[in-house]
């Protein structure tokens, strides 16, 4: 698979120089290694082998052999056609609300943290204690006030109402602070100052450019938060045309209670929505800089 | 720890309205979504429908103080509940760390064969939302699909009943530790990635082995990312909600109040009884606050007091 091909060779270089002596692998840390990547890996190549199966196959034959009756082609049809093609709606709905709202948050966050790291200003204590209180709150109580909140703004059912809440992250606001102490240069945005550079000037020239790394990071955790979030989207949405990929297969598999036939259309679908973010993070892993999420950014 | 770094930093410029025109767009939206939701939460909890007017039938909403928790905490499936879910917490949380920790620690031994296949392996399920990973393993556990169920009839042996009343827990909990496992691995993995090598140079000198490398000197080295790991661990544990949700259409066992997040659901939207939700919601998360901070302060004087 291209995972082995992705990137050998920043492991495998400084261990190399560590045992110039040839001596032998280590068996045991290898073998327990890959009893781990199986135990991860084998549910989703499981899933890549229902897909194959149709209808009557996936009941019926052997779960770890996949079927070469024409089960995948029916199934992707189907489940393209289910609803007049509801289930690419829904991906592109995640996307819009994964994408658009992981964006929104990093500026926000990143504007937020910037203030409360390079600045001295009346109320600033106050805000920071509030953000580390919204850290520790579970986001998730709060989804019923917040569906209520959307009512008395007319804006439940709307793309607004998932996508605003998951705009602001406290999470988001707390590592932005740390990370923008630790890498954007006082001694630098004071000699701007001496220089007569204006705040949004220096904000933008000295501030910005070394927030980057951890904005990217920011970026990803936070897509990954949006696209895997199901009871915000859950409560707030009932028109199913606006459904993320999430509540639309959850509800396809309430559907396949009653109507069994549903349940390889759900394997495909399952497998469909998986392989995007899959890709994405094969693609993009090399990008983060995740010293920031285990604090070993010194603040 | 917060505090003492931002005491400890050089006092920088007031900057005029700057601080505050950067802070405003979040300042709007924590006030719009945290801080009205969370005083609206207590304020709903507060009240009731009465029937009110002498027999006549009218309901309206009254103040009736503390009378929703009374009931919430007299409520005997959401305490149950939320012994479920610390159970469940119990057994999601060790487990987690622990293989996090683990698999972090053998992919920074030297010398391992294929490691780079292994990392992406255990991380791969970090892409896959909690709701698809419910459904993926609900498919392995359903009796008529499991394919270890498969496996087992294969060899002759009973087939385990996956959603059998006194296994549904575990199996809920094995969703959470699959999904979180890769992503506190990779974390713990940087951290490791950090530590400059020379610091286990001494150790080999002296004759150390690696698993006495790793468990008397990357591991205390390390502590400050685990208890981080551990805390968010802990809070996203107390939130547990989609699996044991998408896995009760599949099975009798998970009832409609499995965990206290799904009282609340159904509460709020099934019964429309907000003002139970509401208090539910404020015990909740109250909860999550004292068992966090708790957990948070214990830690940290343990962690912190050896090193400094």
């Amino acid at each position: 698979m291209t995972v082995t091909a992705q990137r050998p060779t920043a492991t495998a270089r400084p261990v190399r120089r560590h045992d110039p002596a040839r001596r032998p692998t280590r068996w045991v840390p290898t073998v327990l290694l890959l009893v781990g990547a199986l135990y991860c890996l084998a549910p989703v190549l499981w899933v890549a082998i229902a897909a194959t199966k149709g209808p009557s196959e996936l009941f019926s034959t052997f779960s770890f052999w996949p079927s070469f009756h024409g089960g995948f082609q029916y199934n992707v049809t189907n489940l393209l056609d289910f609803r007049d093609g509801v289930f690419l709606k829904w991906a592109l709905n995640s996307l819009l609300y994964a994408g658009v709202g992981s964006v929104l948050s990093v500026a926000v966050s990143t504007l937020a943290g910037y203030a409360l790291a390079k600045y001295d200003f009346a109320g600033r204590e106050l805000i920071f204690m509030t953000i580390l209180a919204g850290v520790l709150v579970p986001q998730i109580t709060l989804a019923v006030p917040q569906y209520l909140l959307m009512s008395e703004l007319d804006l439940v059912n709307s793309y607004w109402s998932v996508l605003l809440p998951s705009i602001i992250s406290p999470y988001g606001i707390y590592l932005s602070r740390i990370y923008a102490a630790s890498v954007v240069s006082d001694d630098m945005l004071e000699a701007g100052r001496i220089d007569g550079a204006g705040e949004y000037r220096l904000a933008w020239k000295v501030g910005l450019p070394p927030m980057v790394p951890g904005m990217v990071t920011l970026l990803l955790l936070q897509f990954v938060a949006i696209w895997n979030n199901f009871l915000l989207p859950y409560i707030m949405i009932s028109d199913d045309g606006r459904f993320p990929m999430t509540v639309g297969l959850f509800t396809m598999l309430n559907q396949g209670a009653s109507q069994p036939a549903l349940y390889s259309l759900v394997v495909m679908g399952v497998f469909l929505s998986v392989l995007p973010l899959v890709a994405l993070f094969l693609f993009l892993q090399r990008y983060w800089r995740l010293d920031l999420v285990s604090g070993g950014v010194k603040g | 720890m917060v505090a003492a770094t931002v005491r400890r930093r050089r006092p920088s410029r007031r900057g005029g309205p700057t601080p505050y025109v950067l802070m405003a767009p979040a300042v709007i939206l924590l006030v719009l979504f945290l801080l009205v939701p969370i005083g609206y939460t207590v304020y709903l909890s507060l009240r009731a429908n009465r029937v009110t007017g002498g027999g006549l039938g009218i309901r309206r909403e009254t103040f009736v103080g503390l009378e929703n928790y009374a009931s919430v905490l007299t409520d005997s499936a959401y305490v149950d509940g939320l012994l479920r879910m610390l159970l469940y917490g119990l057994v999601v949380v060790p487990s987690m760390l622990g293989l996090a920790l683990l698999f972090a620690l053998l992919l920074d031994t030297p010398r391992v064969r294929l490691r780079a296949f292994s990392r992406i392996g255990i991380f791969l399920p970090y892409a896959v939302p909690g709701v698809i990973a419910s459904l993926l393993w609900g498919f392995l556990y359903l009796p008529d699909v499991s394919p270890i169920r498969d496996a087992f009839e294969l060899v002759g042996l009973p087939a385990p009943d996956f959603l059998a009343p006194g296994a549904v827990l575990f199996s809920v909990a094995n969703i959470g530790v699959w999904g979180g496992v890769g992503f506190n691995m990779i974390v713990l993995f940087t951290a490791l990635r950090g530590v400059p090598r020379e610091m286990y140079d001494a150790a080999r000198i002296d004759g150390a082995g690696e698993v006495q490398i790793a468990l008397r000197v990357k591991v205390p080295l390390i502590m400050p990312a685990i208890i981080m790991t551990g805390i968010f661990a802990m809070i996203s544990t107390l939130q547990v909600y989609t699996e044991p949700a998408t896995l009760q259409p599949l099975t009798d066992t998970v009832s409609q109040t499995w965990v206290p997040l799904m009282t609340i659901y159904r509460d709020a939207f099934v019964n429309a009884d907000i003002h139970s939700a509401a208090a539910a919601s404020v015990v909740l998360a109250l909860g999550t606050l004292a068992v966090s901070v708790a957990v948070l302060t214990l830690l940290q004087r343990r962690a912190f007091g050896r090193d400094r």
